[in-house]
């Protein structure tokens, strides 16, 4: 649906060139989700402005449904932009005009009839949960709302591509999550790909089939979110995903324990309780957890504990403790998908 | 009738003078009400394009054009930086040119429209440059064309700042005309001049200004009335 080929964007700082986004590949498939995470200042939003073109790109190719819509300027880019929805961190409606047309503004644009008009806007705004603020302004609603009427002006004209600029950053969690479960129904109800970008991994798991990973103009990984999220390989995402799994352990714990800490990752079915209750009792450790949840991605689950292994008091068999501990944790090894230990 | 109740509440002296009075200050304010109106068409006939071409050739926007911001930022602060008395000398030769006189409230009145165009263009521009310039990213975005997004979105987000424009517009103006008298243009102010100054008839003075100061509440009033109902931004 969208190919991004090598993208180059150079920005003038005080006569300086520097570079937003260096050579970025990407390649966007027909109805997905695609998210792009990154620190701000990472190039992500600028790279979103090149899907439409309002950033033009100093270098690269950038196709939309088959298109190569580059070098298009004036009529045939407005046109080509018709068909590209967009939705913003802080909204952008117009302040004077009441929610019906705000909504109407892409298909009055697209120069649709009156008559169209007339009958899309109250469906979107249905769509979206507004159908009784049509004649209320911006000002009289609240942010979730008014991100809403975003929602219904960027899908009105039946766009292929709706590009979301980080649009629950400024809205609470609760508000947050309603809006990516209304993105996520616009994904599946009207097949329309979306690309969204933000700086939380944790709106990216909610709602993208795959993410791209940038930290300065570069994309340094991409793949499933699953994968991204389960196994991240560039330390960047791995900061990333650490930091929305908050398994941080109380500084006590660390500093009194009298063994080792593992963090063990297991993915889809594997059965956790099992693998540690076994190498407990035939291993002769005592494991104790000290950390753990479990996150769905899709409908995928990743479990993630963090466990402190130490000498048990009724071991069975009469072999010194490191070398237990060490026979416990190459059979951890065998059955989690990943281990790490924490701290000796 | 109103003028029996004076003759019969008043000296015949007095009676006179308040007549007279009564007169000049009709004469005055009709004087005034053709300046003011003349040259508030021409701010905006003339202002808001002109403002409208300062905004949107200047810094990222659509038409970004330098030659044009920077010829037009010239002559607007050119207009600006004059004070009214010698703009109103300076252009006597423009005013000969079009109207074939220089005496008159209408020969006042050019010199008043061209610092109206000046002064409102000014306005205009930062009016516009309150517009959130994501709300004109978003229309590019949807594929508006240049003129539309004027249309459709610069003015309508701007019109409440044109409208409190205008009216501090239109109040310079009134200040402005009361200078018109040198080239015989006459209003209210002139007549606080000739009389209250240069006569030492104070209570003539008192008079005219009550009513310049009664004018501009008004016209402030209406402006604030019609600026608010145009503006949604907290309703």
């Amino acid at each position: 649906m969208i190919q991004l080929e090598n993208i180059r964007v150079d920005f003038a700082v005080r006569g300086q060139s520097v570079q937003a986004v260096d050579n970025v590949s990407l390649s966007i498939a027909r109805g997905e989700v695609f998210g792009i995470v990154g620190a701000s200042g990472a190039g992500k939003s600028t790279l979103l402005r090149v899907i439409n073109l309002l950033e033009r790109p100093g270098a690269g190719r950038v196709r939309v449904a088959g298109e190569d819509i580059t070098d298009l300027r004036g009529g045939e880019l407005r046109r080509a932009r018709q068909k590209i929805g967009m939705i913003f961190q802080h909204f952008n409606l117009m302040q004077n005009r009441t929610v019906y047309d705000n909504a109407a503004y892409a298909l009055r644009v697209a120069g649709k009839s009156k008559a169209e008009i007339a009958r899309r806007v109250p469906e979107i705004l249905r769509l979206v949960g507004l159908e009784d603020k049509a004649q209320a302004y911006p000002a009289q609603l609240s942010g979730g709302q008014k991100q809403r009427v975003g929602i219904a002006r960027a899908v009105a004209n039946h766009p292929e591509v709706l590009l979301c600029d980080e649009p629950t950053s400024a809205l609470d969690l609760e508000t947050s999550a309603a809006i990516l479960d209304l993105l996520k129904e616009i994904n599946a109800r009207l097949g329309i790909t979306i690309v969204l970008i933000s700086h939380e991994m944790a709106v990216i798991k909610k709602i993208c089939t795959r993410v791209a990973v940038m930290d300065g103009g570069h994309v340094v990984e991409q793949g499933e979110a699953y994968d991204i999220f389960a196994t991240p390989q560039h330390p960047f995402t791995r900061q990333l995903v650490e930091h929305t799994l908050n398994l941080e352990l109380p500084p006590h714990l660390v500093d009194d324990r009298q063994g080792t800490i593992l963090k063990l990752l297991f993915l889809g079915d594997q059965a956790e309780e099992g693998v540690l209750s076994t190498a407990s009792i035939r291993h002769g450790v005592a494991i104790n957890i000290l950390h753990g949840k479990i996150e769905y991605i899709g409908h995928r689950a990743v479990g993630l504990l963090v466990v402190l292994l130490t000498d048990s008091p009724d071991a069975p068999t009469g072999l010194p403790f490191p070398l237990r501990l060490q026979a416990a944790l190459s059979y951890i090894g065998t059955q989690a998908s990943h281990v790490e230990v924490l701290h000796d | 009738m109103i003028e029996q109740w004076i003759a019969v509440n008043f000296s015949p002296e007095l009676a006179k003078q308040i007549i007279e009075l009564a007169v000049d200050l009709a004469n005055a304010f009709g004087e005034t009400f053709l300046m003011v109106s003349i040259s508030t068409l021409f701010a905006i006939v003339g202002g808001l394009p002109l403002g409208f071409l300062l905004h949107v050739t200047s810094r990222k926007l659509f038409w970004n054009n330098r030659l044009a911001n920077v010829t037009g930022n010239f002559l607007v602060n050119v207009l600006r930086s004059i004070p009214f008395v010698i703009l109103l000398v300076l252009l006597l030769p423009l005013t000969q040119w079009v109207l074939g006189t220089t005496i008159g409230p209408t020969a006042a009145a050019v010199p008043l429209s061209v610092a109206a165009i000046a002064f409102y263009a000014r306005l205009v521009e930062s009016s516009l440059c309150e517009v959130d310039p994501g709300v004109v990213e978003a229309a590019e975005a949807f594929g508006t064309s240049p003129l539309r997004i004027i249309a459709t979105v610069l003015f309508p987000e701007a019109l409440p700042g044109f409208l409190r424009g205008l009216m501090v517009t239109l109040i310079s103006l009134i200040g402005y005309s009361a200078m018109a008298g040198i080239v015989g243009g006459g209003g209210i102010g002139d007549l606080a001049i000739r009389f209250g100054y240069y006569r030492y008839q104070t209570n003539v003075m008192v008079v005219t200004v009550v009513v310049l100061v009664v004018l501009v509440q008004l016209v402030q009033s209406l402006g604030d009335r019609l600026a608010s109902r145009a503006d949604k931004k907290d309703v």
